[in-house]
């Protein structure tokens, strides 16, 4: 392919400044074919805005541009795309009820004597999927019924479809299981195998030193540092990225915390999507879920809250039978769920930062409203979530701050159970360690929590111990500091002894 | 990834236009054995073609209504379209053939800005289709109102023939709805602004960031529908000889219209339904007045039957748009994600 010592796409001192705030201060990027380039930093240091520039999403307000040595202005988006830059947002640009083949040709659908070929589009679309070695996506299946990962396959062949030069990836693999990011790895090998430039934005740094060859590190919109992967540790890219080390990453157990009994436990629980769940949470204590997505993971957490509750076997919440039949029953028992898709379940993005918060409070707890304004600011603050004010519209926070919304409208309730559904997905790692904290805080005022994650460090440095699902049964118990390995085994089902404990 | 390779067939689900026409069948055979308890033959050439012509007024609009709704629009003003055109028509035919072509081309044209009209509001202006429509609708209904006190003009003996005569049992009108049908049915699946207009009404930034104009396929959908209620006013204009400014508001054709497409699979939020659903959703309609005709219902149970088959059939469908998770396990624990791998919820990626 072309020459892997000139850059096929490079930024110099690009600038970007909105309603008089500087997010990028003449950042430089040089993207080289066949290379990945891994685009670290907290959110708000600038990763996105500088793809966004780059998708042609943004203009910029200074520096230059270049894609094969000529200089580029992108004005949109397609533009971009034409030139062969493409993007793989974080939230697909896919229709659901479309098939493949439509989604990928939208809007240069392959013609014949003027009509629209179906047939050649759907041929088209198998050959390019091929070309990323994928043959189980069938060009004509309706986008809706993919899974994530193959609506990301999608996005991807739309991009191949452009003949992309270079295609930057924000976060592709926050909503993937780890089976499935091994699939995205062996596309990226494919992609680096033709030549194509991939710039890979990533919070996983586990992703960031397996797949890229050159590491970019912002922070507070400037550049921090760009080099070779192979010069850097983790350690030391945590420390580019925050200025903090990783030992201080997951935070240790806080002084004074006691495992008590147990607060909510459940004998042979099942419903249409779980089964056989024999589970105590304890006060005081951290239980780590893990599993490969599908595994029923969101379904036992949706199930003890009562959103979808056991049809079969006991629950007892604080020594009482729970009959759970809707969540407003369970936020009266005192749980709380952090659901996994903020913004679709967990708040109303139109509505304020204060109206959020006390959300639940208003709605199930009316009388501790007036009690609940007053010390929400405290909880906002204790949360140190940056907002303009309260009568900020959450849909204009970054990720992580919303993330602490969430928390604090949950905090609000005084909850005794707290089950947090990936809590740190697509968050920055500031943010990230806000959230362990606050579990740690919570364990050591005796809340047992419950906390499900697809990432194993996170699942590993957190819990106290380690539940593995698979196929909706509680696979595996594992104590703290399990090797990645071993829940990895039992939630692919390699283990030697599916029945009992893990065999290690 | 070895696993990744073979996936389980998905489970055939019946689309929603199989179900529409499964309905069909059931209303069919309900109907054929009432009409029959009162001593009639539903299947009568006379009763067929009573049920096809009822057919095809509905038809023309809801065809139109159809491809509006598809992009995430609505439109409120055909009733006034399908009366300006058959007194358009009927006032420039003056009852000489000379001047049909002229007499069909006006009420066309007409339509036609009409239609362009609601379009531009809802593309450039940015008005909400249901607002902009029914804004549209009482202006043209204002126009009506004061320049007509009652039917007006005349159709030549030769026109009214198309809404009198019929093959065997089928009126020309229904075969020529069901062209129009069909003609609409290819323009979605074979040019690139019938893709669009599903790409559009599934979400305006997806199509926006694909590089397509967002505002053309809303235009040519506006547009076309209104041509579709013209024809539709052609039509009634051709049956009662003259043209009428109440005949498409006493027909109910803006709910109605909108309850057939509905009816027939369409997401009223757009991006998803097929024309020959909405013609299932139509001869339901059609079936269910011929019926409670020849059964002496009184007009009002009529409107009750409607309603209730209208409510009845969007909890259906929403109902199958609920069950986005398959279920793993049955009510007794019983798994049927073992025995099954068709029904396996993780998909692919096990």
């Amino acid at each position: 392919m072309s020459d892997r010592r000139t850059p096929i796409l490079s930024a110099t001192g690009l600038t970007k400044s909105f309603f008089g705030v500087t997010v990028l201060k003449g950042v430089g990027l040089e993207l080289y074919p066949g290379t990945v380039h891994g685009l670290v930093g907290e959110n708000g240091a600038g990763k996105s805005t500088l793809m966004k520039i780059i998708a042609g999403v943004y203009l910029r307000d200074e520096g230059g541009l270049e894609l094969a040595g000529q200089p580029v202005e992108f004005g949109h988006p397609l533009q971009a795309m034409r030139a062969g830059v493409a993007t793989v947002f974080q939230e697909f640009n896919l229709l659901p009820e479309r098939s493949v083949a439509e989604n990928v040709f939208l809007g240069r659908e392959p013609r014949s004597r003027g009509l629209v070929d179906n047939r050649a589009m759907a041929r088209q679309t198998a050959a390019l999927l091929a070309e990323l070695g994928i043959d189980f996506i069938d060009p004509v299946s309706r986008v809706g019924s993919l899974s994530v990962a193959e609506q990301q396959i999608v996005e991807i062949t739309k991009a191949l479809s452009f003949d992309a030069k270079v295609i930057s990836m924000d976060e592709p693999t926050a909503a993937l299981a780890d089976n499935e990011v091994e699939l995205l790895y062996g596309i990226i090998e494919r992609l680096r195998a033709r030549g194509v430039a991939i710039l890979y934005v990533s919070h996983r740094l586990k992703e960031i030193f397996d797949l890229c060859d050159t590491i970019t590190v912002l922070k507070d919109g400037a550049l921090v540092s760009s080099g070779p992967a192979s010069e850097l540790s983790t350690d030391e890219l945590v420390r580019r990225m925050v200025g903090r080390s990783i030992s201080t990453y997951f935070p240790k157990a806080l002084p004074g915390t006691a495992v008590g009994g147990p607060v909510a436990a459940v004998r042979g629980g099942g419903n249409q999507y779980v089964t056989d769940i024999d589970l105590d949470l304890r006060a005081g204590e951290i239980v780590g879920i893990a599993g490969l997505q599908g595994s029923g993971r969101t379904e036992l957490a949706e199930a003890f809250f009562g959103a979808v509750p056991f049809s079969r076997g006991s629950y007892e919440l604080g020594g009482k039978r729970m009959p759970l039949r809707s969540p407003r029953a369970a936020v009266r028992a005192g749980v709380a769920l952090i659901t996994e898709d903020r913004k679709a379940q967990g708040l109303a993005l139109g509505q304020s930062v204060r109206d959020n918060a006390l959300l639940v409070i208003r709605s199930v707890f009316p009388r501790r409203t007036r009690a609940a304004r007053q010390s929400v600011p405290g909880v906002l603050s204790s949360l140190e979530i940056s907002s303009r004010g309260l009568d900020q519209e959450v849909q204009y926070l970054s990720g992580g701050n919303q993330q602490k919304v969430v928390l604090a409208k949950w905090l609000a309730t005084k909850p005794r159970v707290v089950i947090l559904d990936e809590p740190t997905r697509g968050i920055d790692v500031g943010a990230k360690v806000a959230v362990y904290t606050l579990m740690r805080e919570l364990a050591r005022d005796g809340v047992a929590i419950l906390m499900i994650s697809s990432e194993l460090p996170e699942v590993i440095g957190m819990s106290d111990r380690i539940l593995v699902m698979r196929d909706g049964r509680l696979e595996a118990e594992l104590d703290a500091g399990a090797s990645e390995e071993s829940v990895l085994a039992a939630a692919t089902g390699t283990l030697t002894d599916t029945h009992g404990e893990a065999v290690l | 990834m070895s696993v990744t390779t073979s996936r389980p067939r998905r489970r055939v689900r019946l689309g929603s236009t199989a179900i529409v026409y499964l309905a069909l069948i059931g209303v069919i055979i309900v109907g054929a054995v009432l009409v029959a308890t009162v001593g009639r033959n539903f299947f009568s050439d006379g009763n067929i073609r009573d049920i096809l012509t009822g057919m095809s007024v509905l038809g023309f609009v809801a065809v139109g209504q159809t491809l509006v709704i598809l992009t995430g629009s609505l439109d409120l003003s055909v009733p006034y379209v399908v009366s300006l055109s058959s007194l358009l028509a009927a006032q420039t035919m003056r009852g000489d053939p000379a001047n049909i072509v002229q007499g069909v081309l006006l009420a066309l044209g007409v339509a036609a800005l009409i239609g362009l009209g609601n379009a531009l509001i809802v593309t450039k202006l940015r008005v909400n289709g249901f607002i902009t429509t029914l804004g549209v609708g009482l202006i043209i209904k204002g126009y009506l109102d004061t320049m007509y006190k009652g039917s007006a003009g005349s159709v030549p003996r030769e026109f009214q023939l198309i809404g009198a005569t019929g093959l065997g049992p089928v009126p020309v009108s229904t075969i020529i709805m069901l062209a129009v049908a069909t003609l609409v049915f290819l323009f979605l699946r074979k040019t690139r602004t019938g893709h669009h207009i599903y790409a559009v009404g599934g979400s305006v930034d997806v199509a926006r960031l694909s590089g397509l104009h967002t505002a053309r396929p809303v235009i040519v959908a506006h547009v076309l529908c209104s041509l579709t209620a013209a024809l539709a006013g052609l039509l009634l204009a051709s049956r009662l000889g003259v043209g009428s400014p109440t005949v498409g508001s006493q027909g109910g054709y803006d709910l109605l219209s909108i309850a057939a497409v509905v009816l027939g699979g369409t997401v009223l939020a757009g991006g998803r339904g097929t024309i020959w659903g909405t013609i299932g959703g139509v001869a339901i309609f059609a079936v269910l007045d011929s019926v409670m005709s020849v059964m002496q219902v009184n007009p009002f149970l009529k409107d009750v039957v409607r309603g209730v088959v209208i409510v009845a059939a969007v909890a259906v469908y929403t109902g199958r748009a609920l069950e986005r998770r398959r279920p793993r396990f049955g009510a007794k624990g019983f798994d049927t994600a073992r025995s099954d791998p068709g029904l396996d919820a993780a998909g692919a990626t096990r």
